[in-house]
């Protein structure tokens, strides 16, 4: 409890509360329940121990984001460094935990530290196995899987207890989030998949990239007859196409994504490639953001974050607001970073 | 054997029918399994359930079985393990992200659900599996449970 406004005791530099039915209070939360069509990106991690490389994607980012994943597919600078980087910058995070990669007695030691350095979202993924990446010879953990990795840690925070049930003393406040493909089989299976997710605590979603958007209207409409749009907060995954043989590599070397053929034409018949890509990802925006029990997008602009701001403004899809999370972190960005014209 | 294991899920209905008389004539045999002992009982019995599950289902004695959640489709074959779900890798053709040549465990758990009449059963979210029971009988389990629910947790 705060003290009224009056009290000598009250502190008007004190932290702002968490208002009351919030999980974190964070700038994504109070977005998505204020209804607004939400913007989240994806800070690509670099293969450097350089924390100014890091501010340099965040402030280009942070233009257009209500909340920046740290994401880590393979071996790179890790979700928890990257966002104790930025959440000492002010920047709004969303810490990526892959079951890949740890135990459970490490993710809970993880998420407790996270918090603790102000981290108010925590996406719970599975992660890609280890033969996609750059170590095949890695052992690869899987000790808990996406689902009962959002249970463990709603139990931290909802019960203020570790899985082993011994108590915790102050719980982690964060937004849970998870995954979602609906652009893999078991078709069928998927709406059903996020139910149990969203069961399991999952509050947001963030899908893989969407190029299908029939597909992603089929797998929306099972949603919203389900009623998981009203429990979870659904944001799309989408990204520009630098080339229609990019789109061939990923479609073939990335697991889970799915590129259909008429996009892959629509590059090739293209003058030029990357801004036909750009368009393409404006177009698609605007198309998922009509699509009703949609709260968002996820740019995951791979080594092309310089465009995710003139993207994100010409799709329309912040509605005229701007979401310019931190001026605080401009003065660690360095000036000659390039920014392509709009 | 992967064939085998098809197999399994082609016939999830069969199969729960089987396990619905053999669960409880087992489990009422509790009388029996506490005069021999469950500890002395654990060796044969596991070495039985492994013969048998392995071959019906490639079983990797979690020792906490979910087959009846998952369409007959054991999802320790999973190359990650995954006990609610499929992972979004799963490829075009329904095969596996980490073994192209294997169909994905869930999409035939998927398939296999859909034959059971229990086969809603797929939605239920499924802790995390206790690698302390490894190896351990899951049907002795089931007795060890019903004399006893806290002590049983451990092997």
């Amino acid at each position: 409890m705060t003290e009224p406004r009056e009290s000598p005791l009250y502190d008007p530099g004190a932290p702002f509360p968490i208002p009351e039915g919030y999980a974190s209070g964070s700038r994504l939360e109070r977005v998505l329940r204020a209804g607004r069509f939400a913007v989240t990106a994806e800070l690509n991690p670099l293969d450097s121990a350089d924390l100014r490389e890091v501010y340099d994607r965040a402030v280009v980012l942070s233009e257009v984001a209500d909340a920046i994943n740290a994401s880590g597919a393979n071996t790179h600078m890790s979700s928890v460094g990257i966002c104790a980087l930025l959440t000492r910058a002010g920047y709004s995070t969303v810490m990526q935990i892959s079951c890949r990669d740890r135990n459970r007695i490490a993710i809970q030691g993880d998420v407790l530290g996270a918090a603790a350095m102000g981290v108010r979202n925590i996406l719970c993924l599975t992660g890609d196995g280890v033969q996609a990446g750059d170590q095949p010879g890695a052992k690869p953990v899987f000790d808990l899987d996406s689902t009962s990795l959002l249970a463990t840690i709603r139990t931290m925070r909802d019960d203020r207890r570790f899985l082993s049930g011994r108590a915790i003393t102050v719980p982690p406040r964060v937004l849970l989030g998870a995954a979602e493909n609906p652009f893999a089989p078991p078709y069928n299976f998927r709406p059903l998949r996020l139910a149990k997710k969203i069961a399991a605590g999952a509050q947001f979603i963030q899908t893989q990239y969407c190029y299908d958007i029939p597909l992603l209207e089929r797998f929306m409409a099972r949603v919203r007859d389900m009623g998981l749009h009203e429990k979870a907060f659904i944001l799309v995954g989408v990204a520009p196409l630098a080339s229609a043989r990019t789109a061939k590599w990923m479609r073939s070397n990335v697991p889970g994504v799915h590129i259909p053929d008429d996009v892959i034409a629509r590059l090739e018949s293209a003058a030029n490639q990357k801004a036909e890509g750009k368009a393409l990802c404006v177009d698609l925006i605007q198309r998922i953001r009509a699509i009703p029990g949609v709260a968002g997008i996820h740019m995951m602009a791979y080594r092309q974050e310089e465009l995710v701001s003139d993207i994100v403004q010409a799709s329309g899809a912040l509605a005229g607001r701007r979401p310019s999370q931190n001026p605080g972190a401009r003065p660690v960005h360095d000036p000659s970073i390039r920014r392509t014209a709009s | 054997m992967l064939a085998v294991r098809l197999w399994s899920v082609r016939n999830a209905r069969l199969l729960e029918r089987v396990y619905a008389v053999f669960e409880p004539l087992f489990a009422g045999l509790a009388p029996l399994w506490r005069r021999i002992g469950l500890d002395r009982a654990e060796r044969p019995i596991a070495a039985a359930e492994r013969t048998i599950k392995g071959l019906l289902f490639d079983c990797r004695m979690c020792g906490r079985c979910v087959l009846s959640s998952t369409g007959m489709s054991c999802p320790m074959n999973c190359p990650k393990t995954l006990r609610n779900g499929p992972c979004g890798g799963v490829r075009e053709n329904g095969h596996c992200e980490v073994k192209p040549d294997m169909p994905c465990v869930w999409v035939k758990a998927w398939e296999g659900s859909t034959r059971m009449a229990g086969g809603d059963k797929i939605g239920m979210v499924q802790p995390p599996v206790d690698h302390r029971l490894k190896d351990s009988s899951s049907w002795l389990r089931i007795v060890r449970e019903r004399a006893d629910p806290v002590q049983s947790l451990t092997p």
